[in-house]
């Protein structure tokens, strides 16, 4: 029954989805759009496994003072103000325990939530997205070790492509006549862009797509169960 | 005489813009979900104005310019409920110049410019099935090697030999994405090679939805071969929502406990590079694979191995080695041929100029 149950309606959801996509009727017109609301008002209530996750392993991990634990606890301390601040004065809009905090509003200039979500969370956010710079920088210099003639072809494209997107590559080419319009730097760019490297993207979407078939399939039919935690 | 002519002027006049807008009609959009009305017009006028009644019998302004698309469609209606629409060419001399029609969308019972995928679908569905039932019947196929699925077993004994954890990032998806459920495919695969040689395993989740499930497939990997109280709830735990407080949160764990093999399998989107240039950092071997085409480059410079797009469905196949499941990778295969013989007669039926072939698979609504 535990194994039959989650199979039976993954492959009576699997059908109802499948068949929502071709009617255009109701209610299988609203099938989609419901089963999506029941998945978020499911991932609703999962949220609070989530929190009480995160506390548990972060305070195992300070009790028994493992490496970095100040780190964890930072991270704890962190959730407990968010959170506190979120209940007694609300974000936005919305007010909490201790109504909108018009006083704390006019010294800080927004509510205590949004003060940290704007000034702590967001830089924070913003800096671990800026690292890719300099990871893209490392990465590409050792996609670009010349080692082989494929790797030959990535570093005479990609220097194309770099070239062709900025400035100077229209400048180094710009004195070509119209008839080798094509070998201009930006068009050359433009064409490997268009052309060579969608093909090569849309393959991999289509084989991804037959994947997604293939296993969607093997889901609904009950053959793949693995990811209810046995295959038998 | 003069009044005669001045009767005829001002006649004239009125009956201009009548004359203009000679023809306003209204058609229901075919083979939707009665949301949308077709209006239509035939006049001579340079622009025109459309109005619709509201629910107080208001007329209120939708549509007013070029009378040329000589077409507008009125969108997010509901459905079986009835609309009236006034028309007139512009500029408009008197009030009775408007024409007036009223119409109701419809709901229909079929997208009919989805037919074409819906046939596709079938066609690949099938040969699925009819691969999986030959499979059943015992016919063996060959699949090529998939070689970072193969090193699983590598990783894994990796990881074993210098007593470090192995780390399994199931993407940053939720559950309703394919490709989580594909990791987690995966990752109950890894689960029981890291419990048979009693490997510490970490998984760090986004989302609690795939907390619980990433709980309970590891959990059963242990049970399955025999080690249920080497199974350690806690190395599997949720650490935030946000996408880069997510990054984070795994650079930490990589920094810190420096893990001899890393996982990153399943949707990935901007972190795909700070994760695997991280990992590549501290030199661990590194398995990813995702069907985000945009984000394979970055972990195929950064990681040994990298499932490209369909190997990361098929690898819960190819790492059963159940013959149903492979039988399943044919159909696959099968899709492939399918999909390269109509981009061919795609290619001619357009060098012919039969352009209804490439209407057909485009999948337009009318």
């Amino acid at each position: 029954m535990k194994r039959n149950l989650p199979l039976f309606f993954a492959f009576f959801c699997g059908i109802l989805v499948i068949v929502s996509e071709f009617i255009p009727h109701r209610p299988f017109s609203m099938m989609i759009q419901t089963l999506q609301d029941w998945f978020m008002i499911i991932s609703g209530f999962a949220i609070l496994l989530g929190q009480i996750s995160l506390f548990q392993s972060n305070l195992a991990k300070i009790q028994q003072r493992e490496s970095g634990w100040m780190y964890y606890l930072a991270g704890l301390i962190s959730f407990i103000i968010m959170l506190l601040v979120g209940i007694f004065w609300g974000t936005q809009e919305t007010g909490g325990l201790f109504g909108h905090g018009a006083n704390i509003q006019a010294a800080m200039g927004s509510k205590p939530f949004d003060y940290l979500f704007d000034y702590a969370y967001q830089p924070l956010s913003a800096t671990m997205f800026s690292l890719l710079a300099f990871f893209i920088a490392s990465a590409a210099y050792r996609a670009f070790i010349i080692r082989s003639f494929e790797s030959n072809l990535l570093m005479i494209t990609a220097i194309i492509v770099i070239l062709g997107r900025t400035s100077l590559g229209g400048m180094l080419t710009s004195w070509l006549p119209e008839s080798l319009k094509f070998w201009h730097l930006p068009n050359l760019s433009d064409f490997i862009m268009e052309y060579p490297n969608s093909a090569a993207q849309r393959a991999i979407m289509i084989s991804a797509a037959l994947g997604i078939i293939g296993s969607s399939l093997r889901i609904i039919l009950g053959i793949e169960r693995s990811y209810l935690g046995s295959d038998k | 005489m003069k009044a005669i002519c001045l009767t005829i002027l001002i006649g004239f006049l009125f009956v201009l813009p009548l004359m203009a807008a000679t023809d306003f009609y209204i058609q229901d959009v075919p083979w939707d979900e009665g949301k949308a009305l077709n209006l239509l017009w035939d006049t001579d006028a340079d622009s025109v104005l459309i109005q619709k009644a509201d629910s107080a019998g208001v007329w209120q302004p939708i549509f007013l310019g070029n009378s040329t698309p000589s077409s507008y469609t009125d969108r997010d209606l509901v459905p079986n409920k009835t609309y009236r629409y006034r028309f007139t060419s512009i500029p408009m001399a008197v009030d009775s110049s408007f024409v007036t029609a009223e119409a109701r969308p419809l709901e229909q019972w079929f997208y009919l410019h989805k037919l074409s995928y819906l046939l596709i679908l079938l066609i690949i569905s099938i040969a699925i099935v009819f691969y999986i039932q030959t499979a059943r019947r015992g016919k063996d196929y060959f699949i090529r090697r998939i070689s970072g699925l193969d090193s699983m077993e590598e990783a894994v004994g990796r990881a074993t030999e210098k007593g470090k954890p192995i780390l399994f990032v199931p993407g940053i998806g939720d559950l309703d994405d394919i490709q989580t459920i594909a990791s987690l495919t995966i990752l109950s695969h890894l689960a029981q090679k890291s419990a048979e040689y009693d490997t510490e395993l970490i998984v760090p989740c986004r989302f609690s939805m795939v907390l619980s499930a990433a709980r309970e497939v590891v959990r059963e990997a242990y049970l399955k071969v025999g080690k249920p109280d080497a199974y350690k709830e806690d190395r599997i735990f949720y650490l935030t929502d946000d996408q880069f407080g997510y990054v984070a949160g795994i650079d930490g764990i990589m920094v810190r406990e420096q893990p001899a093999a890393n996982f990153f399998l399943g949707s990935f989107y901007a972190e795909s590079l700070i994760l695997a240039e991280t990992g590549y950092n501290t030199g661990a071997i590194q398995t990813s694979g995702t069907a985000q085409a945009s984000q394979l480059p970055f972990f195929v410079v950064s990681c040994d191995y990298t499932l490209i797009g369909e190997e990361l469905f098929a690898a819960s196949a190819y790492l059963s080695r159940d013959p149903q499941q492979l039988g399943s990778l044919k159909g696959h295969d099968f899709g492939k041929v399918l999909v390269i013989i109509l981009i061919i007669l795609g290619v001619i039926t357009e060098m012919i100029g039969w352009h209804w072939f490439k209407i057909f698979f485009e999948g337009v609504q009318s």
